[in-house]
């Protein structure tokens, strides 16, 4: 029962962290199977954050949030896509300006619209997102054992997270399965394949990086007014980084992107309960040390444990007819 | 002429008609007011130089660039080609050069893209599999629906190519030199496809500048120089030398007037030799042979089967895995390692396949490139600077001698056309007057004229008692130059032959493997 208590708490933890994570991580997916490299993730993610915020705080209406976060950062999707696709500009730097104008945009239009240091106004329980209540949860959550993940790691956790989970599935099924599937993953390795198949690169390029910048706009919106109850500065943390991590790890593929996230989520839950815990032989163990370990983590996995990661052939090059 | 269905349909209008097709890149005008007029169920070939416009040409026809002025007209019809969309709806197919294929998908899947006849591709995917079995056994094409194309062979893949245009209905199937990549045996089966597409009333645009091709295959023949078209023939009324005459526009030297080699010592010993590649994949085994002053040993082979990773070996460039290479008195090998710096103070020269990657750098002026490697040389500087005046002679010197147009030193080295480029890095490696030179593809995407050049100055440089190894995918290369020929398959040597008893069946056999 002791072994219970602790672990209950710690999946429903590695769920809540692993949201955000895994729509930024199949927002990247999209992108950059279609040939579009993302480092942008992280602004989009925090425009989305600022903008469902400010938006549920003024109107009180978190879904009006949530609308105005997947607007916010698919515009900043179509954006890296101009750069990227129709300028031809290089998507790495493309993607940095958007992290560095946003991480100064939010914190300025905060100050303006708000001053209260940058940040929203705490939002009330009705501008935020629940949290779902299984069914027949009083009965079920009387037996042992079962009952306590029943309610708090199947149940108990935020609306968003169940769509979030479905999600994977989902862009799983659409690459797999789909025309539009079939041909992201064409543009990502061959454009010219693509091109002379008489289908619009731009096209598919654009599209695939609007479903990234809405995807990213979730994740805000979770960070900011499911997770969080208004936006503070720099609230997504690295998570956008992160995400890209858990893509890279995962091959560019759906169900182990979706592995990676969890394992970044369930490392960043362990450190979390490790603050403060006293090791037999080393004491207790630093807060900063616990917080470094999953990026710690993150270099060793990615430094040889998951093999040679092959992104898209045609990733990061813009498309170009040469002569 | 016997009764095809090309006779049959000839009282229709032709399969195509290009009418004053003008396409200008900046200031090159690739294409002058051209015509053409293919009739349907013909083969029809294209030659010309590289750089005459074939490939301009068609891709215009294909939609993948657009016509400054100039009318299409397909099947009496004139048709607005913007994009490739427009020529696949007219029945326009083009097999590329470079295959228009993406390698971790399968073969399905490939055909497909594009026409997948709806959003859900399971819905359609049976009807196509089945579609695919029937074109592949209608024309003998054999390939797996369910193969990942990036594990096929290069002949398979341009299967693939070829079923994916029949699959949308191509009636006309341009293809853009098709047999630079195949084995001889690999083309003879691409012959056998194109004359089934024929028997089928399928329109075939041949685009190549190999003459043999031209009189083995067409029906007729349309050649182009410096972005005109210069003339029409029925192959059966045509010659080699005629066609020749007209690609290059003055008569063309066919036989290479070589004196018997006179054979010296041993100038390069290569003692089994084992190289691994980026990846880690074995690709020379254990390969010996001996160059000796005086003549060229010819490396014949399908490219990919080691050839790239033993010159890089031979140049200092790639480590050795095992074995060794002795050159001018000095041993390498694993143990003792030498990098292309000191095998050029041993005498070696290198000549590299590649130009624009390892053969010069396409962002420097001419001069640069014309010391690229030998920098450090005394003779180029002044005190701790460079001579610049005195590198501007010595590249115009290099110039002269080796017709490198236009002979200006200071030119990007990106602006000279692939010949140029080629002779200026020959004139290079050639002048330090090394014991041994290396040369990889001498004459890849080079017009005819600048292939002479070229083919004379190495046996020049061969009858002054150098010692030349010579690689190359082109078989006639080989067989005009060579004195002594090796063929390689899959990292090994399997056969050496001399010039006069090798035919080209028997070449083939031995680079399929097959001997």
């Amino acid at each position: 029962m002791e072994q219970l208590d602790q672990i209950v708490p710690l999946l429903a933890a590695t769920i809540r962290v692993a949201v955000p994570l895994i729509l930024a991580g199949i927002a990247g997916l999209f992108s950059e199977r279609s040939g579009v490299v993302d480092v942008g993730l992280e602004g989009k993610m925090l425009a989305g954050a600022f903008a469902a915020a400010a938006v549920a705080s003024i109107t009180g209406s978190v879904w009006l949030g949530l609308l105005a976060a997947i607007g916010v950062a698919g515009v900043l999707g179509i954006l890296h896509g101009f750069v990227c696709i129709t300028q031809r500009g290089d998507q790495v730097v493309s993607g940095v300006a958007v992290n560095i104008l946003i991480s100064g945009l939010t914190m300025t239009l905060g100050l303006a619209w708000f001053e209260q240091g940058g940040q929203t106004p705490p939002l009330p329980a009705s501008a935020r997102f629940g949290v779902v209540v299984l069914p027949f949860s009083e009965t079920i959550g009387q037996i042992p054992g079962i009952g306590r993940f029943y309610t708090e790691v199947l149940g108990g956790q935020n609306i968003l997270v169940y769509p979030t989970f479905a999600l994977v599935p989902l862009a799983w099924w659409v690459l797999g399965s789909t025309r539009f599937g079939l041909r992201i993953r064409a543009v990502g390795e061959s454009p010219a394949a693509v091109d002379t198949a008489g289908i619009s690169v731009v096209r598919l390029r654009y599209a695939a990086v609007l479903i990234a910048g809405a995807l990213c706009g979730v994740a805000g919106a979770y960070i900011s007014t499911a997770q969080g109850a208004g936006f503070v500065r720099d609230m997504t943390g690295g998570r956008g980084f992160l995400a890209l991590a858990a893509l890279v790890l995962g091959k560019w593929r759906p169900w182990p992107t979706l592995f990676g996230c969890l394992l970044f989520a369930a490392l960043d839950a362990v450190a979390i309960r490790l603050q403060g815990v006293v090791l037999p032989g080393i004491g207790a163990v630093p807060v900063e040390f616990v917080q470094t370990i999953p990026y710690i983590m993150t270099i060793i996995l990615l430094a040889g444990f998951v093999g040679r990661a092959i992104p898209p052939k045609a990733s990061g090059l813009p498309y170009v007819k040469d002569r | 002429m016997v009764a095809s269905p090309a006779r049959q349909r000839d009282a229709t209008a032709p399969a195509v008609e290009l009418r004053g097709i003008d396409k200008r890149f900046g200031t090159v005008h690739a294409n002058r007011s051209v015509d053409l007029v293919v009739q349907r169920g013909h083969i029809h070939g294209l030659i010309g130089e590289n750089g005459a416009g074939k490939s301009t040409l068609m891709s215009i026809l294909y939609g993948f660039y657009t016509a400054d002025s100039g009318d299409i007209l397909v099947g009496g019809k004139e048709v607005r080609i913007a994009e490739s969309r427009d020529a696949i709806a007219a029945g326009i197919e083009m097999v590329h050069q470079h295959f228009m294929l993406v390698d971790p998908m399968t073969v399905l899947e490939n055909v497909i893209l594009g026409v997948e006849g709806g959003a859900l591709l399971r819905r359609h995917v049976p009807k196509a599999r089945e579609e695919l079995r029937r074109i592949s056994a209608e024309y003998g094409l054999n390939v797996d629906p369910d193969a990942v194309v990036g594990d096929l062979p290069v002949g398979a893949q341009q299967r693939v190519e070829i079923l994916k245009a029949l699959y949308r209905g191509a009636e006309i199937l341009i293809l853009d030199e098709p047999t630079g990549v195949l084995t001889p045996q690999e083309a003879t089966d691409l012959f056998r496809v194109l004359a089934a597409l024929r028997a089928q009333g399928k329109t075939v645009i041949l685009v190549t500048h190999k003459l043999r091709e031209i009189m083995a295959i067409t029906d007729r023949v349309s050649v182009m120089r410096a972005g005109q078209m210069v003339g029409h023939r029925d192959t059966a009324d045509t010659s080699r030398e005629e066609l020749g005459e007209l690609m290059i526009g003055r008569k063309l030297a066919t036989r290479l007037d070589k004196a018997p080699a006179n054979i010296g010592a041993v100038a390069l010993e290569v003692r089994g030799l084992s190289v691994r590649d980026i990846q880690g994949v074995q690709r020379v085994k254990d390969v010996s042979f001996a160059v000796r002053a005086g003549e060229i040993v010819g490396i014949a082979g399908v490219s990919g089967n080691g050839q790239t990773e033993l010159m890089e070996a031979l140049a200092g460039m790639r480590r050795l895995e095992a074995g060794s290479v002795t050159v001018g008195g000095a041993t390498v090998s694993a143990e003792h390692p030498a990098f292309a710096d000191r095998l050029r103070k041993l005498g070696m020269a290198h000549v590299p396949e590649d130009r624009l990657r390892t053969g010069l750098v396409p962002a420097f002026a001419a001069r640069e490139s014309a010391i690229l490697g030998y920098q450090d040389d005394p003779m180029y500087s002044r005190g701790p600077l460079l001579d610049w005046p005195g590198i501007d002679r010595h590249t115009q010197g290099l110039m002269e001698k080796y017709e490198v147009k236009p002979p200006i030193s200071r030119l990007r080295g990106a602006l000279f056309s692939g010949g140029n480029q080629q002779k200026l890095i020959m004139a290079r490696e050639m002048e330090r007057d090394p014991t041994v030179l290396l040369v990889g593809q001498p004459t890849r995407g080079v017009d005819i004229g600048g292939i002479d050049f070229i083919h004379r100055r190495l046996i020049a440089m061969r009858d002054r008692g150098k010692a030349i190894l010579l690689v190359s995918v082109e078989l006639d290369e080989i067989l005009r130059l060579s004195d002594r020929i090796l063929v390689m398959f899959d990292g090994r040597l399997v056969g050496e032959l001399l010039p006069e008893n090798a035919d080209e069946r028997q070449l083939g056999l031995l680079m399929a493997g097959a001997a």
